[in-house]
């Protein structure tokens, strides 16, 4: 298995460098223009000098190999100068990944927004998971029974309705109708200043949480309440489990301890395999609620054709993906022991 | 019966299993596959019950039934002196460890993600106090007694053979002591040549530990020589009871002998002396069966009274018992 994963980690890194120039050459290859949104009274030259200050100029594989450089080399150094305190070659005037139009670092930028997105979406991935889990193992225990039928239903909701529909629907609901002195009613604007420093802003925070949460939970529990579901049925119809019952086991172990052991192992695949869009944020779902997070942050990059920051984002979400598709096919190996990589 | 000190371990009265049949839209029932029939038995304590009968005529579903591993619809289970058919949970799961089953595929039956071990000793943790060790040492016990090397408790089902397989599932069978064991086509699925080992196995076993089996399989031949008593069945129903040696050198019921004719004789230059019944059609359907006698319609000495009324089970010699109209 470590071999397996060792070998498969080496193939990672061409596909990662094929997967960065494509990125690159589409981005370059789109017909954006980072001064387009400067005044229209600024002269053409003086547009053109601006490109190339930001080294638009030069061809395009000069460009890529100095983001290259910047990414994979001056990054790393400044990541351990700023955590470690090992200065390695120039420190102070190493050239890093630089968004045109914040002029900042773009891995500063990635780190300023991740909080939020994890709070954010990556609770609504959990909530969703513990909300599908349990639909999807009762509608396949009672298939055709009322529940499987409403579990059903829900679950084609949450999956065809986008989210900018129920997000906004919510909004209307909490946040317009409900009177504002109401217990229930809800924020729709997610305030990232707020500090959590007692019970009450801890409150506070939850209740600013709670719909964008919602919102992609529904659609996270959709799809994996399905997948439990078909797996589930998938497995109860196996042979072994009238053995379990022969046994004389108690049906609670027999639901839980054989069918929904070998159950859970195509759908935590399915589970590590969703988790890379957790860290690329919900772009719709930030955008409504006002999230300034991974996805926001993307959005502002398109429209400003802030090609080093989009670059840079697209590049570690295609990382992230990679690599849980190396986790998925792991986990697969240590959950099901009929599976051998070497 | 042919000894009046055995007594009956298990018996069978009436046993109907029908699975409904739904359609349309609203998923309305519009009929049912009759299964099993109406079909009544005697397992004596010792002996070995041979159930044959083609594919398809519901012997899986008696063994199935009689352990109550389906919710039967109508009939009285009866092992050493309680009714199952009508025990409800607990008490069921209670009554477990006296009946056990050996299933067909010994690939699909055995739990994948769990070891050798952890499948032989799981029903101990469920009904018995043991501690680990003595567990441990019970799983060794059991392996020994089925010929599986004690190393390969830790080992997972898919690493063995069939026959090694199904050596697990007798084991897991035999963990809990149990009296009467339902052999569902246990051969069915292995090599000629592992077939002689597990049928040896299981008489082994049936000697040792005094073991009860009702032994399902459409192989004639072995049942011949493991059973002490043959049932024969077609479409739901039992058309013939005997006592093994009578029943095979002298079928009553014209199915039984359209079934014993079709053994291939060992023998070359003898095999064409056997006059074969050949059966004409196919096996109707069990969701609608024809009225009267269900072998109407392919028997060979059919009369219309056949194609009316369902002849009566009885005993029509010491112990032998047959459905048919014309047998005196």
């Amino acid at each position: 298995m470590l071999n397996f994963t060792l070998r498969r980690l080496m193939y990672t890194i061409p596909t990662l460098l094929l997967i960065s120039f494509i990125i690159f050459i589409v981005l370059d290859l789109a017909p954006n223009d980072p001064t387009g949104n400067l005044p229209l009274t600024i002269p053409p030259e003086v547009r053109a000098k601006i490109r190339a200050s930001l080294g638009l100029d030069a061809p395009m594989y000069i460009r890529y190999l100095l983001w290259c450089q910047q990414f994979f080399i001056n990054e790393p150094l400044n990541l351990f100068n700023e955590w470690f305190g090992w200065c390695i070659g120039d420190c102070e005037g190493r050239l890093r990944v630089t968004s045109w139009a914040t002029r900042s670092p773009v891995v500063d930028l990635i780190a300023e927004r991740m909080p939020q997105t994890l709070w954010v979406v990556g609770m609504s991935y959990v909530v969703g998971i513990m909300i599908a889990l349990p639909i999807g193992v009762i509608s396949a225990y009672k298939q055709y029974s009322w529940f499987d039928q409403f579990g059903t239903l829900i679950a084609m909701i949450g999956f065809s309705v986008p989210t900018f529909f129920t997000g906004v629907l919510l909004i209307v609901i909490f946040s317009v109708w409900m009177p504002n002195d109401s217990f229930f009613w809800l924020p729709s604007i997610y305030d990232t200043t707020l500090d959590v420093v007692d019970w009450d802003s801890f409150v506070k925070q939850m209740r600013q949480m709670i719909m964008p949460v919602m919102v992609l939970a529904l659609y996270n529990a959709a799809q994996i309440s399905r997948f439990m579901r078909a797996s589930m049925l998938d497995n109860l119809s196996q042979d072994y489990v009238r053995t379990a019952r022969a046994k004389g086991l108690k049906e609670k172990t027999v639901l839980l301890v054989h069918v929904l052991r070998n159950s859970m192992i195509p759908v935590v695949t399915v589970i590590a395999l969703g988790i890379p869009q957790v860290f690329g944020g919900a772009i719709i779902t930030e955008q409504i609620f006002k999230v300034n997070g991974l996805g926001q942050l993307l959005i502002i990059g398109i429209q400003g054709a802030d090609i080093p920051l989009v670059q840079t984002l697209t590049f570690l979400f295609a990382v992230l993906i990679v690599l849980f598709n190396l986790v998925a096919d792991v986990l697969y190996g240590l959950l099901d022991p009929r599976i051998r990589y070497d | 019966m042919l000894d009046d000190k055995k007594k009956p371990l298990v018996q069978v009265r009436n046993l109907k299993m029908h699975f409904p049949i739904h359609r349309g839209i609203l998923k309305r029932q519009v009929g049912a596959v009759k299964a099993v029939d109406g079909i009544s038995f005697d397992i004596f304590e010792g002996e070995t019950l041979g159930l044959v009968g083609e594919s398809g005529c519901g012997k899986s579903t008696v063994g199935r039934c009689v352990l109550r591993l389906y919710e039967v619809t109508d009939g009285s289970i009866e092992i050493d002196g309680t009714d199952i058919a009508t025990l409800s949970g607990e008490e069921l799961r209670a009554k477990r460890p006296e009946m056990q089953m050996i299933f067909q595929d010994p690939q699909a039956s055995l739990n994948p993600r769990m070891t050798v071990g952890s499948i032989i000793s799981e029903p101990l943790d469920e009904h018995r106090k043991m501690t680990k060790t003595e567990k441990r040492e019970k799983v060794g016990e059991l392996m020994d007694a089925v010929g599986l090397a004690r190393r390969f408790a830790d080992r997972y089902p898919h690493e063995f053979s069939g026959g090694q397989r199904q050596r697990i599932g007798i084991a897991r069978a035999l963990a809990l002591n149990p009296k009467f064991i339902v052999c569902d086509e246990p051969i069915a699925a292995l090599d000629v040549s592992i077939q002689a080992q597990v049928v040896n196995l299981l008489e082994d076993l049936q000697e040792k530990y005094g073991l009860t089996y009702l032994f399902i399989s459409h192989d004639l031949s072995m049942v011949r020589h493991l059973a002490t008593r043959v049932a024969v069945m077609y479409l739901g129903r039992l058309v013939e009871l005997g006592d093994s040696e009578t029943l095979y050198m002298n079928p009553k019921h014209p199915y039984t002998q359209a079934l014993l004719s079709a053994v291939p004789h060992p023998d070359p230059a003898q095999a064409g002396n056997i006059d074969r019944v050949i059966l004409e059609g196919d096996v109707p359907s069990p969701a609608n069966p024809p009225p009267g006698c269900t072998f109407s319609t392919r028997c060979p000495q059919a009369q219309s009274i056949c194609k009316q009324d369902s002849p009566e089970w009885r005993e029509i010699g010491e112990g032998h018992f047959a459905a048919c109209h014309f047998i005196e």
